[in-house]
């Protein structure tokens, strides 16, 4: 089932909890706001939720069309030229290495990888970095400007802060965000596809 | 009003009074601060402030007192005492004579905290409520606060947690634990008085305190005006229980979008610091705590003032050579 929210001409945080509560209910909301600020602020919180945002600017006003990761997208009136529905493309990341073997061939593989991450189709939209793989995301790391690069053209980077502990990095994070195992975990749970490398 | 909009309706106005002709007016429209100084012999100088807004608390009794507090509180960031206020109002026809003497109460017992006296006031009709104060303080003329005095070395202390306006947006709208509401307003209605005498007697130079422009808006004036860098430490930013849910729930005002675009190009994130967070930091707060640079020589010795006050103190950073701020993890 799908919902349509006009939030035109409210204040925030209303346009935010509207949401918030069609989308406990519903599985596909469409919210039409009329300012930057109520759109950053429902989009922040949608995708905070693990759904997809897809923005449509109209003459009448900003419609977010918000979809569960899973579900169809909203569709009809709303959504005129949407992509098949999918979930976002995840890749995890559990080492500093790319394979098993030699770890100094494994080296020149994962800077290989992530240096031809931004030119290839399909885009991931989330990088996890878990265990070993957090040295990627820090201080020093040989991949540090690609990761920047794919941050910047809005993949989103998740950094394992229990691995970050462990390795007693947490001050070195030099790109991403620091996330915990509930984060990380619903991301997995909730990608299209996971690719591990 | 969003900060730039201000700063443009301002302007032509800096050319109608100049400075050279005000001589005594040690602080105002030329070197903006938290309240006018005007100096009337060498030992004696005049804060003048006024603030009022529409309420941000279902009590009447609280809003009217939280009203006060934060009227006051510019006084105070200028290393003041209150003498004197007046009642500003605007209050709907229809709303209960009731209503409106908890609203003067909470006002007229927070004046009398402080040590002051509400000598008068001015109503008018209007369609939603607006309670402040117009505010008559004291200061020698030699050692007020301003934003201007950072140096780099000083170390950054905060005297009250952040996070009220978070918590009574997502109030407004029904969306928020009482408990934590009520914690909101006990950190509005606190005078910062008794913070900026300790603050006094460690003996700083630089203070303002937080309000509408947020921890990061204000800090960004402090370090424009002191010509420093600012540096923030998230992990030392005390916030009241709640404020980081809410933030977590997008459950910002409209305000914190206004100033992150206002102030947001000159505030450096570490890439750890989370999107809510840097959000939450551009928030507005009411009547926020002092934002104050302490000499490095002089932390241990505030630090031990406030101890044996009981009053809360946190060392949140530090002011470093450059311009802008920097929040770490």
């Amino acid at each position: 089932m799908s919902k349509v929210i006009d939030a035109r001409g409210l204040a925030c945080p209303q346009p935010v909890l509207l949401t918030k509560k069609a989308l406990a209910e519903e599985n596909r909301v469409t919210t039409i706001v009329d300012g930057e600020t109520a759109q950053q602020n429902v989009t922040r919180m949608a995708e905070k939720q693990g759904c997809l945002v897809r923005v449509e600017e109209r003459e009448d006003g900003i419609y977010l069309n918000i979809s569960r990761e899973g579900e169809p997208a909203p569709e009809a009136a709303v959504m005129l030229d949407a992509p098949p529905p999918a979930g976002p493309l995840v890749v995890s990341v559990a080492s500093e290495f790319m394979g098993r073997g030699d770890d100094v061939l494994g080296n020149i593989l994962i800077r290989a990888f992530f240096h031809t991450l931004g030119e290839v189709e399909p885009v991931p939209d989330v990088l996890v970095f878990y265990n070993s793989g957090v040295r990627l995301a820090v201080e020093g790391s040989p991949v540090l400007e690609d990761l920047r690069a794919l941050a910047q053209a809005g993949m989103r980077l998740l950094i394992c802060g229990t691995c970050l502990g462990h390795y007693e990095l947490k001050d070195k994070v030099a790109v991403g965000e620091v996330s915990n195992m509930y984060s990380i975990a619903e991301t997995l749970l909730g990608a299209g596809k996971v690719v591990s490398v | 009003m969003g900060p730039e909009t201000l700063a443009q309706v301002l302007r032509p106005l800096t050319g109608i009074f100049l400075p050279k002709d005000h001589p005594d007016l040690l602080v105002g429209l030329d070197i903006s601060d938290d309240a006018a100084v005007f100096k009337i012999s060498d030992d004696l100088a005049l804060i003048q402030t006024l603030d009022f807004f529409t309420p941000i608390v279902d009590d009447p009794y609280d809003y009217g007192a939280i009203a006060a507090a934060n009227s006051m509180s510019d006084v105070y960031a200028m290393g003041g005492e209150v003498m004197l206020a007046l009642n500003i109002c605007g209050f709907p026809c229809g709303l209960e004579p009731a209503m409106i003497t908890e609203i003067l109460r909470g006002g007229a017992e927070k004046v009398q905290e402080a040590g002051g006296v509400i000598a008068g006031g001015h109503t008018v009709d209007d369609r939603e409520p607006k309670y402040g104060l117009s505010v008559l303080g004291r200061v020698h003329p030699e050692r007020f606060w301003t934003k201007a005095a950072a140096r780099p070395g000083d170390l950054l202390v905060l005297t009250k947690p952040l996070g009220v306006g978070i918590i009574s947006t997502a109030a407004k709208a029904d969306a928020a634990d009482r408990a934590h509401v009520a914690g909101a307003v006990e950190s509005m209605k606190k005078l910062n008085r008794k913070a900026a005498r300790l603050l006094m007697e460690t003996g700083i130079r630089a203070a303002t305190d937080i309000t509408g422009f947020a921890l990061l808006g204000h800090g960004s004036e402090m370090a424009e005006k002191s010509g420093v860098r600012l540096r923030f430490a998230l992990e030392r930013l005390p916030f009241l229980a709640g404020a980081r849910e809410y933030a977590g729930d997008w459950l910002f005002p409209g305000g914190a979008g206004r100033n992150r675009k206002c102030y947001g190009s000159g505030v450096d994130f570490a890439p750890g610091v989370p999107e809510e967070m840097r959000e939450l930091l551009f928030t507005p707060e009411t009547s926020g705590g002092l934002l104050a640079a302490i000499p490095p020589a002089r932390i241990e010795r505030a630090q031990e003032l406030f101890a044996a006050a009981g009053q809360p103190f946190w060392i949140v950073g530090e002011v470093a050579e450059g311009a802008g701020i920097e929040v770490g993890m």
